[in-house]
């Protein structure tokens, strides 16, 4: 005789409303901020204090804010980059190279070229720092397209190479001969980031423009062109796009060449921006956080704009923590964990329906 | 307890989101008996048995064995109980050999090695072979094989027939037949009325998920199951119109293709396709119907040979200037969404994957697709809540109403149809017959893959046949009859030939 | 010549010890994929594992424990990856990728706390626990010319890879537990047809591959390092493990012959003279990153199938799918 009720089960869902959905990712990450607050707990701080502090960090004042506003910039552009490849299920997760081949090219204007006036230099920057990144992730693509190489493990590999190549360069052909441990030189005025100011806060260097012209842009290119059209057949059937007559091959690698590109020209505007150096640390962990800010976003631009000032304002928020009490900024990517795990995991219960059966008759 | 039936099933019903599978199901099988489960496509005999055999779990209902109440938990209880399914599409692990894969498992679960089942059931397949390597029919075997090994005295087979040759065919029912003689209760489910007319003693039709009746088998015919089927008198034939014969359209000379491993998929093909002509392709899956279809609209490459159309060679060209030149192609592949439409875009995007290069400029207007998509909706009566709606939401009608309406927007002067009614209900077959015909008379040149036999003579005015990639014949329908087009497929000669031709 | 033959001793016993936590980060990235999933977190498992030893050996100076944590930190960190793809069915890519940011988080933020709290000099591996960790004496097979000093002078900790090594290949191909996981990596539903059950055989194996992943970095931290605490100490090799796994065709036996080589590669430059070849160091370290590359290139040219990635790896199995 069964006894009862049988094991609950699982059953997939229908369409779910946009509005159930935002509802239980913001449940889920407050889930995960609560979950973070236990754990500050459990090393004796008082979750509310860290928290508030986190706050007070990112958004406390102008100059806070515009701390925040300068690390929303980099990670938004290099996560529009992602979304471009993503769209079309090409697992990008070289940005990071892609990053800092950018810097590379703009660096060697920078250094070597810097006797030209500042708009042709800067503007030579920015080119040249679109055509490295996009070659970078142009590699990739190729051996994909002709090969079927996996591009998730090949483009991390490049990553890897090509931050080799900047300590080589650092520590040999481009070292500054005043400094003391092995380095590259200051950027010449003429290689610097203008500035322009942004409501509320101030001067930002005009990477925020840049920002706010390529979520546009990529909105528009998606939804309104042709190219935009093949990226979105491709991504979800190749099979079909082969049979409509879509070049796909050459979509792959014009798509991969532009996302790469951008994320090229996110490395041009950090080094002139902010670094005004070709450091090791150009990239900084960008490439890989824009793949999580992609796919919390949903591929969806405007929503990349959105959690890129999310984790912005996280990062800021433990570097103030990190100052007044003390905790490592490695709290950052702690948090960014649970938070990640946390909506994950929610997605499940917008996927599928847990079922009981009903009580079994004699 | 010989009145005790070997399976019972109560009040069974399941259901998937909102859609009742099955509706408060009574059936029973004895031991010793074939029992057809006959019904349309989404009738809902594959998650019948698919609740038997432990895939899905019941909503509510009981399921009794040998008059025991049990609960079926997963595919382990069910092989313990004695269950075993051979499933339509095979579950085999392709890189493992047979032995292995009938080896899989609990070991306390298998009671007869694999090569006393080979002997004492009289089934031959190579043990060590790899899945990979093997046809069709010999994987077939392999699935019988695995559930004899654990000792199964109740089996259920979905669909074993769509991918064999009729002589295949005989072979598993002499099978069928020996495990009928030994005792086990056996289900088969069909919508084949031949063959329910053939192999079993009593047959359950089922109708969109609710059991219409058992009858046994040696006191109705093919009508009347029809009727219960589909609930009305429907008139089984197809129409074939006759038209006089146009001009050649598409001529295709000594075509071949090979795969990446240099395996020949089709090898000197030959034959023409004249306007107004509804040209039939059978052939057993796998004979290189795809590859013909995919040479021809140069989606792959041929290795050798060349296709015309209207005179001007159109071999070598790309997909899209053989798609200019007036060739078009509706393919439905097993998962219909594979080919020719994206699941996850609506109506008119799918409308625009073949003309949207058309366009000129930079930028994309949808406003053209939206009109058709609503026009199509209307004309073909598409049953969807909207033509925004995402494609992959529409049920199987639906959408290949959708893909064979978006070819014929584009007024082809050739339309390649393969497999247009897969799956689907007589009405909605009718309909795409219906649009077949209506192209015909335009004086369209239709070539139509299909597995269905008596479609194909129907419908069509000559058949080809496939035969492991070469043509083996092409004769007129009015000539033909299932036999010949059985013995084409598999190769073999009559001493009639030449009254064929 | 003697003193060639001595550098060539030196890189190779070099190269073993490199190829060490490579080889626990392969073997358990292996055991992961046969079972269908594609678990990107290795780097931040091996972080966890690291940073567990290293504080159990700090905190209780016991090898067991010191171990045993480094396993139970890397397979809780899998358990996580499991209990989203697996049950929850959540993306594998990003669910990786996240246990990897995670991770090596959760390490840089203990090991940071740990160096803090504690007062200057103070030393966070004992010199027992270092002995024991330390190379085995093996009696006359250590004292064996060239090969005694190349084969038997190893930590337990690098005996212990191989033999798991050799264990695992049993295991897979010799064994009908192993048959059963290759079929659920292979055809999940096939499997589940015959009974296996699917989700246990992938928990225990992501398990299993996080644990032997977790071990890999507690040879990281307290046998390359010495129990001396770096941030980012583990410096991508979990990455190269993820790409070695490609490299052994998902088979362990290869998995040690591959790791010595990306080993060899990896330590190259501290033995090839300049005079020989004068390349800088920096250029040297890309080494193993392009053999990785061209590797990846071939192996997807040459189509074998039972080399090939098992075929159910990045899709999550749903029993009822429609």
């Amino acid at each position: 005789m069964p006894k009862g009720w049988a094991l609950p089960h699982i059953v997939q869902r229908g369409e779910v409303k946009p509005a159930l959905i935002w509802a239980y990712r913001a449940l889920a990450v407050a889930f995960a901020l609560a979950m973070g607050g236990v754990f500050l707990a459990f090393l004796g701080y008082s979750p509310f204090n860290v928290y508030g502090t986190m706050l007070r960090g990112a958004l406390g004042s102008a100059g806070m804010q515009k701390e925040t506003l300068k690390l929303t910039i980099p990670l938004a552009l290099t996560a529009l980059g992602v979304l471009l490849a993503f769209k079309m299920r090409f697992w990008n997760i070289g940005a990071e190279g892609q990053i800092a081949a950018g810097a590379i090219a703009a660096s060697y204007f920078a250094y070597f070229q810097s006797h030209l006036p500042s708009g042709l230099l800067l503007s030579l920057m920015a080119v040249s720092g679109f055509v490295a990144g996009g070659l970078w992730g142009l590699v990739p693509a190729w051996f994909k397209t002709r090969f079927g190489t996996n591009e998730t493990l090949f483009t991390l590999m490049l990553n890897y190479i090509i931050f080799h190549f900047i300590t080589y360069l650092r520590e040999g052909p481009w070292r500054d001969p005043g400094g003391g441990f092995a380095a590259t030189p200051r950027f010449p005025k003429q290689a610097r980031l203008p500035e322009l100011p942004f409501p509320f806060v101030g001067n930002l260097h005009i990477g925020w423009i840049v920002v706010l012209v390529m979520v546009i842009g990529i909105f528009i290119y998606l939804r309104y062109t042709k190219q935009g059209y093949e990226i979105t057949v491709v991504g979800e059937n190749e099979r079909t796009a082969r049979y409509a007559g879509m070049p796909v091959k050459r979509v792959i690698l014009r798509t991969m060449f532009l996302s790469a590109g951008i994320c090229g020209l996110a490395g041009m505007l950090q080094v002139a921006g902010p670094d005004r150096q070709l450091t090791d640390a150009v990239a900084g962990g960008r490439g890989f956080t824009a793949v999580s800010v992609v796919w919390l976003a949903r591929l969806s631009p405007a929503g990349v704009l959105a959690v890129s000032f999310l984790f912005a304002a996280l990062q800021k928020g433990c570097s103030m923590m990190q100052t007044e009490y003390r905790i490592p900024a490695s709290m950052s990517d702690i948090l960014q964990g649970i938070i990640l795990f946390c909506v994950l995991g929610a997605e499940f219960f917008l996927q599928y329906r847990v079922m009981f059966r009903k009580k079994v008759a004699a | 307890m010989p009145d005790t039936p070997a399976i019972e099933l109560v009040r069974l019903t399941k259901c998937f989101d909102s859609v009742t599978a099955c509706d408060c199901i009574d059936l029973d099988v004895r031991r010793g008996e074939i029992l057809a489960l006959l019904g349309e496509n989404g009738s809902g005999k594959t998650t019948l048995t698919n609740m038997l055999s432990g895939i899905y779990q019941p909503d509510s209902g009981r399921i009794l064995l040998d008059g025991k109440p049990v609960s079926i938990r997963s595919p382990r209880d069910a092989i313990r109980l004695g269950i075993g399914m051979i499933h339509q599409h095979f579950k085999l692990v392709e890189v493992l050999t047979a032995r292995e894969n009938i080896l899989l498992g609990q070991s306390g679960l298998v009671s007869m090695k694999p090569e006393d089942a080979v002997r004492a059931f009289q089934i031959s397949v190579d043990l060590d072979k790899k899945i990979y390597d093997m046809s069709v029919s010999e994987k077939q075997a392999v699935e019988i094989l695995k559930v004899l090994c654990r000792g199964a005295d109740k089996l259920i087979l979905d669909e074993p027939t769509a991918v064999l040759t009729p002589q295949e065919i005989q072979a598993l029912f002499d099978t069928l037949r020996q495990m009928r003689r030994e005792g086990k209760a056996i289900i088969i489910i069909t919508h084949k009325l031949e063959e329910v007319m053939e192999v079993s003693d009593r047959v359950t039709v089922l109708r969109k998920g609710v059991n219409v009746g058992t009858v046994n088998t040696s006191e109705t015919n093919r009508f009347s199951l029809t009727e219960r089927m589909v609930g009305k008198q429907i008139d089984l034939d197809v129409k074939r119109e006759t038209l006089p014969p146009g001009q050649t359209l598409l001529k295709v000379q000594g075509l071949s293709a090979h795969d990446e491993s240099g395996r020949a998929l089709i090898e000197d093909i030959n034959f023409d396709l004249k306007a107004g002509e509804i040209l039939g392709v059978a052939g057993v899956a796998g004979s290189g119907q795809k590859a013909l279809c995919e040479t021809i609209t140069g989606l792959e490459k041929p290795t050798s040979g060349k296709v015309f159309m209207q005179g001007r060679q159109i071999s070598g060209l790309s997909p899209r200037e053989i798609i200019r030149a007036g060739v078009s192609m509706a393919f439905i592949p097993e998962d219909r969404l594979g080919m020719g439409l994206v699941g996850g875009m609506d109506i008119p995007d799918n409308l625009l994957l073949k003309t949207y290069r058309d366009q000129k400029g930079f930028f994309l207007s949808r406003k053209q697709a939206r009109a058709e998509a609503e026009g199509m909706v209307r004309r073909l009566r598409i049953v969807t809540p909207g033509i925004h709606a995402k494609i992959r939401k529409l049920s199987g009608g639906n959408v290949q109403k959708v893909l064979l309406g978006r070819e014929i927007n584009l007024n082809p002067k050739v339309l390649i149809t393969a497999y247009p009614v897969r799956g689907l209900d007589i009405g909605a077959s009718m309909t795409i017959y219906d649009m077949l015909n209506e192209q015909k008379r335009n004086g369209v040149g239709i070539l139509f893959v299909g597995e269905d036999l008596d479609v194909l003579l129907g419908l069509c005015d000559r058949i080809l046949v496939l035969c492991a990639g070469r043509v083996s014949a092409i004769v007129e329908s009015q000539f033909a009859t299932k036999a010949l087009l059985g013995m084409k497929m598999t190769g073999l000669t009559t001493d009639k030939e030449d009254d064929y031709a | 010549m003697n003193g060639f033959l001595d550098q060539l001793s030196a890189f190779l016993y070099a190269a073993i010890l490199a190829s060490v936590p490579l080889l626990y980060g392969t073997l358990g990235e292996i055991l992961t994929q046969k079972a269908g999933n594609i678990n990107l977190g290795v780097e931040g498992m091996m972080y966890l594992g690291a940073i567990a030893g290293f504080l159990a050996g700090f905190h209780t100076d016991s090898l067991t424990l010191t171990l045993l944590s480094g396993m139970l930190a890397g397979a809780l960190g899998a358990a996580v990856y499991a209990l989203l793809t697996v049950t929850l069915k959540a993306n594998q890519n990003v669910t990786g990728l996240t246990l990897t940011i995670f991770g090596t988080g959760i390490a840089n933020f203990l090991g940071e706390q740990a160096k803090l709290g504690a007062p200057v000099g103070t030393v966070f591996m004992s010199a027992r626990l270092k002995a024991l960790l330390s190379p085995l004496q093996l009696g006359a097979l250590s004292e064996l010319p060239f090969i005694g000093r190349l084969l038997f002078n190893h930590s337990v900790l690098t005996y212990l890879a191989i033999l798991l090594g050799i264990l695992m290949s049993l295991y897979l191909n010799r064994s009908r537990l192993g048959l059963n996981l290759r079929a659920v990596g292979e055809n999940p539903a096939a499997a589940d047809a015959m009974g296996v059950r699917v989700n246990l055989y992938k928990y225990a194996h992501i398990l299993a591959g996080g644990a032997l992943s977790g071990l890999g970095g507690v040879y990281i931290s307290m046998v390359t390092a010495l129990g001396n605490w770096q941030p980012n100490i583990i410096s991508g090799q979990g990455w190269i493990a993820i790409a070695l796994v490609i490299f052994a065709s998902w088979k362990p036996l290869r998995a040690i012959t591959g790791s010595l080589v990306f080993g060899a590669l990896s330590v190259l430059r501290l033995y090839v003279p300049r005079e020989v070849v004068d390349i800088p160091p920096a250029l040297f370290s890309m080494l193993p990153f392009v053999v990785t590359c061209l590797v990846l290139v071939i192996t997807s040219i040459r189509m074998k199938k039972e080399n090939q990635q098992p075929a159910s790896c990045g899709v999550n199995y749903f029993r009822e799918e429609r």
